[in-house]
């Protein structure tokens, strides 16, 4: 059902909503961007409209409201373990069209690869969806090339405009903040994004003889292995363990599960001293061809949602959609 | 009639008296070495109406015009009114030029208007400063710099303010690369290591230098809302015994820092001696001779620091001696 909504009646429906969900939504961290005086816009908790960025693609994605950057999978002692609790609350995330198809490639992974993941699932289970429409798309985007550009499986989408906002409702659980706050019935559409500046084109040959192509050694040359592009990427999974044992009490400790880069030394290293991916051309490579070939080989569509973070946050200028059309029109060639 | 020009008015005046008869040259101060295009023109225009043509950039961010004939001066003046306003100098009487020179324009390294490292805009510091300080005939050096890299060599100024940032960790966010680790030793002090997969800051050794988090890709490593800075005094160049500032306080804050370098002018009236040549003299020379309790008395008046302040109580410069043949 699509509504109406006055400034006063949005403020009532977040306050209304904070009090059963917690809302987790792009958020401005003043001065905590990379250089100084620079912001950076990523997941926190809101309880109002005007805390969230509206305006403006964030800067990491959502994927941290589902998959904690560290997660305590249990504590130990010298003969018992327990797992911590999952969360209390169900959750509101609030997020673009590119990024809900993302959620699709985390729950491939973490819910449908073999086994469903018992941590990823009980956050998952208590999670709901709110679209940010992307009427002004961004600049790095390529949503329209990726087929993201146009999600349909939303909870919820609301958009502030001005002194009036929309929504339109999805969920019948939802439904009822919606008459508490006094809002009206409309015809409520979200915004997509038609059109993108960047226009992607996948390459259709890649295979096994693409691994020697001089393009990644080329890139190799240029990446400084941050990890930066994994971190804010909607679909990257990839993550690491570690054993901690506590030091005052080295029988003690925990086991967690930790974002880990691809990109970043130590990502391959194996017992015996072994790493299989040496160099950055060969992590770079790796990536690239895991986004648009790998995945796809085995799930039949692309990981990569188009959503252009890793182009805007590398911090050598390395674009990864640059570097697919560059594949692509090789293959012309 | 013979040339009558009274060359210690002058050279107050910000102009300069030159090795060739007659001829001077006229000196635009330049707070913080930033600047609107336009005075560019300005300058431009002057040079080649009153000067040779040539503009000479010089080492404190300034211009210096040169070949200008002594009794064109007050024409210059007048068309260095407009850049005197652009800029905010303080000045007393308009149309007259710059009032004094003897505390020198303040420099700044490019700051973080566009430099990665800065940890604060050293340009406007620069000019706040400019702002208490000038005019005034007593001859100090300060400069701002950004971070720790020093690019302004405000450690060879009687006070360098040098930019720092107290790192804030969130381990939560933390996916143990290391980026900060290897960043600060390849960058810094090698004041990171890892314990239990999370970062351990050595505090003995973080210069608050910044590149920790510049090298964080995921936000666990952010730099602290307050700006802090650190203060190193007396370091200078010269004839006599040439050396690096020494750390006064770190972790301070800008006003304590203003407030030390108005309290050190009264301290430089009390005691500079009375056969300065053109009453100027270094503040380091002055601090030798009446002894850095003194000078800390003075320094310290009326200053309360932020507890994370450290001030370092006794200070002892050594740099080059000429009466043992520089060893």
């Amino acid at each position: 059902m699509g509504y109406q909504l006055t400034k006063t009646q949005m403020d009532e429906l977040f306050r209304e909503l904070s009090e059963t969900y917690d809302l987790y939504a792009p958020v401005l961290m003043k001065g905590e961007g990379c250089f100084s005086e620079t912001d950076v816009v990523r997941y926190g908790k809101v309880t109002s409209p005007d805390e969230i960025v509206w305006d403006r693609k964030s800067d990491y994605s959502y994927k941290e409201t589902l998959l904690p950057i560290n997660e305590t999978l249990f504590y130990f002692t010298e003969d018992t373990a327990s797992v911590p609790q999952g969360p209390k609350r169900d959750r509101l995330v609030f997020l673009r069209s590119c990024d809900l198809y993302g959620v699709k490639r985390l729950d491939e992974i973490y819910l449908k690869n073999g086994f469903s993941d018992y941590y990823y699932a009980r956050i998952r289970e208590r999670t709901k969806f709110v679209l940010m429409g992307c009427g002004t798309p961004c600049k790095s985007g390529f949503c329209v090339s990726m087929g993201t550009n146009r999600a349909e499986n939303y909870d919820l989408y609301i958009k502030p405009d001005g002194e009036l906002g929309y929504a339109d409702c999805r969920c019948g659980e939802l439904e009822e903040y919606f008459r508490k706050a006094g809002a009206v019935e409309a015809r409520v559409v979200p915004d997509y994004a038609e059109e993108n500046r960047e226009q992607v084109t996948l390459p259709k040959k890649l295979s096994n003889e693409s691994f020697t192509r001089e393009i990644w050694n080329e890139y190799g040359a240029r990446c400084i292995g941050c990890g930066r592009c994994n971190f804010v990427c909607p679909t990257c999974t990839c993550f690491t363990m570690q054993d901690v044992f506590y030091r005052d009490n080295e029988k003690a400790g925990e086991r967690r599960r930790v974002w880990a880069s691809c990109q970043v030394d130590g990502y391959t290293d194996i017992a015996g001293g072994i790493s299989f991916r040496k160099t950055q051309g060969e992590r770079f490579r790796f990536k690239v061809m895991h986004k648009i070939y790998d995945y796809e080989k085995r799930f039949g569509y692309p990981m990569c949602v188009g959503c252009g973070r890793c182009d805007d946050v590398c911090p050598e200028y390395i674009s990864y959609s640059n570097c697919i059309n560059r594949l692509a029109k090789e293959e012309e060639e | 009639m013979g040339m009558d020009i009274n060359t210690k008015k002058l050279k107050k005046n910000a102009f300069r008296v030159s090795k060739e008869r007659g001829i001077g040259a006229a000196r635009i101060r330049v707070p913080g070495g930033y600047l609107d295009a336009e005075i560019l023109g300005m300058v431009q225009e002057i040079s080649q109406t009153y000067g040779n043509g040539y503009v000479h950039l010089t080492t404190r961010q300034g211009f210096e015009i040169e070949g200008i004939r002594f009794e064109d001066m007050e024409a210059i003046n007048k068309k260095l009114q407009p850049i005197i306003e652009k800029l905010e100098i303080n000045q007393e009487e308009p149309g007259a030029g710059y009032p004094a020179s003897g505390t020198r324009n303040i420099s700044a390294c490019i700051g973080n208007n566009v430099c990665p490292f800065a940890n604060y805009n050293t340009a406007e510091l620069a000019k706040k400063i400019e702002k208490k300080v000038f005019p005034n005939d007593l001859h100090f050096k300060i400069a701002c710099t950004g971070c720790s890299n020093d690019c302004a060599k405000a450690r060879m100024h009687d006070f360098g303010i040098i930019g720092m940032t107290m790192p804030q960790y969130d381990p939560s966010r933390c996916v143990s690369c290391q980026a900060c680790i290897k960043g600060c030793r390849s960058l810094s002090v090698d004041a990171l290591r890892m314990e239990n997969y999370k970062i351990v800051r050595d505090t003995e050794k973080c210069i608050g230098c910044g590149v920790c988090i510049t090298k964080c890709p995921t936000r666990a490593l952010t730099r602290s809302k307050k700006k802090y800075y650190k203060l190193a005094i007396m370091g200078r160049t010269g004839k006599r015994n040439p050396r690096l500032g020494k750390d006064f306080l770190v972790w301070a804050d800008e006003e304590n820092i203003i407030k030390i370098i108005l309290n050190t002018y009264r301290f430089v009236k009390e005691y500079i001696s009375p056969n300065a040549p053109g009453g100027k003299e270094h503040i380091g020379y002055i601090i030798d001779r009446v002894g850095f309790e003194e000078y800390k008395k003075w320094a310290l008046d009326g200053v309360e620091l932020m507890p994370e302040t450290i001030l370092n109580d006794c200070i002892y410069w050594d740099g080059i001696h000429f009466d043992n043949q520089g060893k």
